[in-house]
């Protein structure tokens, strides 16, 4: 009966086509380690996004006069919404975490090189759609640094020469953030983007399962396979990683229930004290500083004291990643077989960017901000010294097959 | 007829002219949806004019009122911080008030003022547009040995003086700017018309 209803089904429809292409035979190398845990976990954040996401607008209310006590309402009055809105939150923050790391293991093993140039660039776009996510999300608690910190972010475009000023108004539909802007944040935070997203993300892993996944050793399994065309050093996806997926996801959400729990605002990283007032435009709060995942940009926009080279330095932190497939022109993609100079590299730029988003957080003293230069000096290095290094650089041997 | 001769050449043309009207067509219809992003009739229109009467005000305090939702402040300078003003010429980005965008030709002058003493001023910083601190003190220990009161940004330390004039190094481009005003009577101001004079 089983059988014949999924012939019934192939038929009409590609489901076991599918579930084979993607799953039961798409052979992965078999050495993957503890860094190929958080592109499976970022797919699970953005379920778990969706579906806290979509349970809190059956309460919130998209209105600047009733947004702040409709999350007041979900907090005290709604059955578990103080958990919900606890999951999204925390879902947030986990989002950022997940996806730092992804691109970090991308990073040192090459994963952005050729033929995964495309890979890299769904996944930058999906960053991008996320920070516009995350942004849009946050002003709708309608808190003091909502509304601060979007009146900052969107002005700005305002450094933009001739059409800024225009161009934030029409953006803010008003000339003041105020109902019209937080309308259509809603709007865009709840359809817009997530359908983007979404649409990225298949992108994303359809442009994996194309070329297929990189590995710790940087070498492609695809050169090696046996006489059914199955990649020698390859296993399939399903039941190998999906199980031992399945032992990240509970790590995960053991750490994800402890901070949901213990920390949901994260000693005021995750949801800032300041939130907790009803957003006042004629007052500023004294310190103002973004959420925790925004802030090596932040301190980079900071570090320069002119408004246009400001803007453009922040804007070029993140437009430079999306050619490093590009920047990088050495051949061997692992750091397993890279360099000194691009470990030290890698290290001193990773250091930047944890060092930058603490900066970010402090209140500005000429201590802070003569720091700030330096480590948005060494931020851009690392493309620099890359694009110079790599060409020529003197790497070991890359074995023909993947070590265990 | 004879059927299996295919024109490429008009079949190019076809749909290559059938491509560029499509793109036509979307291009209108993106109009409405783009152009309803703008502000709504409503939006414009509550922008009206707002009458402060500063007879309550002191020497050196600063009071807040809300013109089109934005924070317009009025402060009260003494004599001492008016003569200050002349002191700080070589240490800002505009002294004279040349930026024309930034006030009315009535304020273009050291005071960037109508009356001297009374500064009216929008309260909003022109780096990123947060609200800065009033910081009317000399010397604080935070803002420097040299500060001789004025404004200072908390979100991206942009400093401005008690004319609103911003100092040079900051991030903020142009000095805050003057919102239309004029005086109804002694102290009266009507925030957000100059009353004819230009």
């Amino acid at each position: 009966m089983g059988k014949s209803l999924l012939g019934w089904i192939d038929d009409r429809f590609p489901l076991s086509k599918m579930w084979n292409e993607h799953l039961a035979e798409y052979y992965a190398p078999k050495n993957f380690n503890f860094w190929y845990f958080f592109g499976s976990l970022a797919l699970l954040v953005l379920v778990i996004q969706i579906v806290s996401g979509i349970f809190l607008t059956m309460h919130y209310k998209p209105d600047a006069a009733h947004a702040f006590a409709s999350v007041e309402y979900i907090m005290r009055d709604v059955p578990y919404g103080w958990l919900i809105r606890y999951i999204h939150s925390t879902g947030a923050t986990a989002f950022f975490v997940v996806v730092y790391l992804h691109m970090l293991r991308a990073l040192m093993y090459g994963s952005y090189k050729k033929p995964r140039e495309l890979i890299w660039l769904f996944g930058m776009f999906i960053y991008l759609c996320l920070m516009a996510e995350a942004f849009m999300g946050y002003l709708l608690p309608w808190g003091q640094m909502s509304y601060w910190g979007a009146q900052v972010i969107i002005s700005l475009f305002s450094a933009i020469p001739v059409i800024g000023d225009d161009l934030t108004l029409w953006i803010r539909g008003d000339f003041v953030i105020g109902d019209a802007t937080l309308n259509r944040f809603f709007a865009l935070h709840v359809i817009a983007l997530p359908f983007v997203l979404v649409f990225l993300v298949i992108a994303h892993i359809l442009a994996l399962h194309e070329v297929g996944s990189n590995n710790p050793d940087g070498v492609e399994i695809k050169k090696h396979k046996d006489e059914n065309g199955i990649p020698l050093d390859g296993i399939p996806f399903h039941p190998y990683y999906s199980v031992k997926d399945i032992v990240g996801v509970i790590v995960f959400l053991f750490f994800f229930a402890t901070v949901m729990f213990y920390f949901p605002d994260g000693g005021g990283y995750m949801l800032e004290h300041a939130n907790f007032i009803a957003s006042d435009p004629l007052k500023t709060p004294e310190h103002i500083a973004p959420v925790w995942y925004f802030t090596p940009f932040y301190a980079i926009l900071r570090a320069v004291p002119d408004k246009l080279m400001g803007v453009g330095a922040m804007g070029a932190a993140i437009v430079v990643l999306f050619f490093l497939p590009w920047i990088d022109r050495c051949k061997v993609k692992s750091i397993r077989y890279r360099s000194v100079i691009f470990k030290a590299n890698l290290i001193v730029f990773c250091i930047s960017f944890v060092v930058l988003g603490w900066l970010a957080m402090q209140p500005v003293t000429s201590v802070v901000t003569m720091l700030s230069r330096v480590f948005t000096f060494l931020y851009f290095a690392y493309f620099v010294v890359l694009f110079v290094t790599s060409k020529n650089e003197v790497t070991k041997p890359v074995p023909d097959r993947v070590t265990s | 007829m004879s059927v299996d001769v295919v024109d490429e050449k008009k079949r190019r043309f076809l749909v290559a002219s059938t491509s560029v009207m499509g793109a036509v067509g979307a291009g209108f219809v993106a109009v409405p949806f783009l152009s309803s992003w703008s502000p709504s009739e409503r939006a414009k229109n509550a922008g009206a004019p707002v009458e402060v009467n500063i007879s309550a005000l002191e020497e050196g305090r600063l009071m807040v009122v809300e013109w089109q939702s934005k924070p317009v402040w009025i402060v009260k300078r003494s004599a001492k911080t008016l003569s200050d003003l002349e002191t700080l010429t070589d240490s800002l980005r505009d002294p004279n008030s040349e930026n024309a965008a930034q006030q009315s030709s009535y304020a273009q002058n050291i005071y960037r003022s109508r009356k001297p003493e009374i500064s009216v001023l929008v309260g909003i910083c022109t780096h990123l547009g947060c609200s800065p601190t009033f910081r009317p003190e000399i010397a604080p220990a935070d803002l420097g040995a040299d500060w001789l009161g004025g404004f200072f940004c908390p979100c991206h330390s942009s400093k401005f003086d008690m004319a609103g004039r911003v100092f040079q190094g900051v991030p903020a481009p142009t000095n805050l700017s003057v919102p239309p005003h004029h005086y109804l009577s002694e102290n009266v101001i009507l925030i957000g018309n100059d009353g004819g004079a230009a």
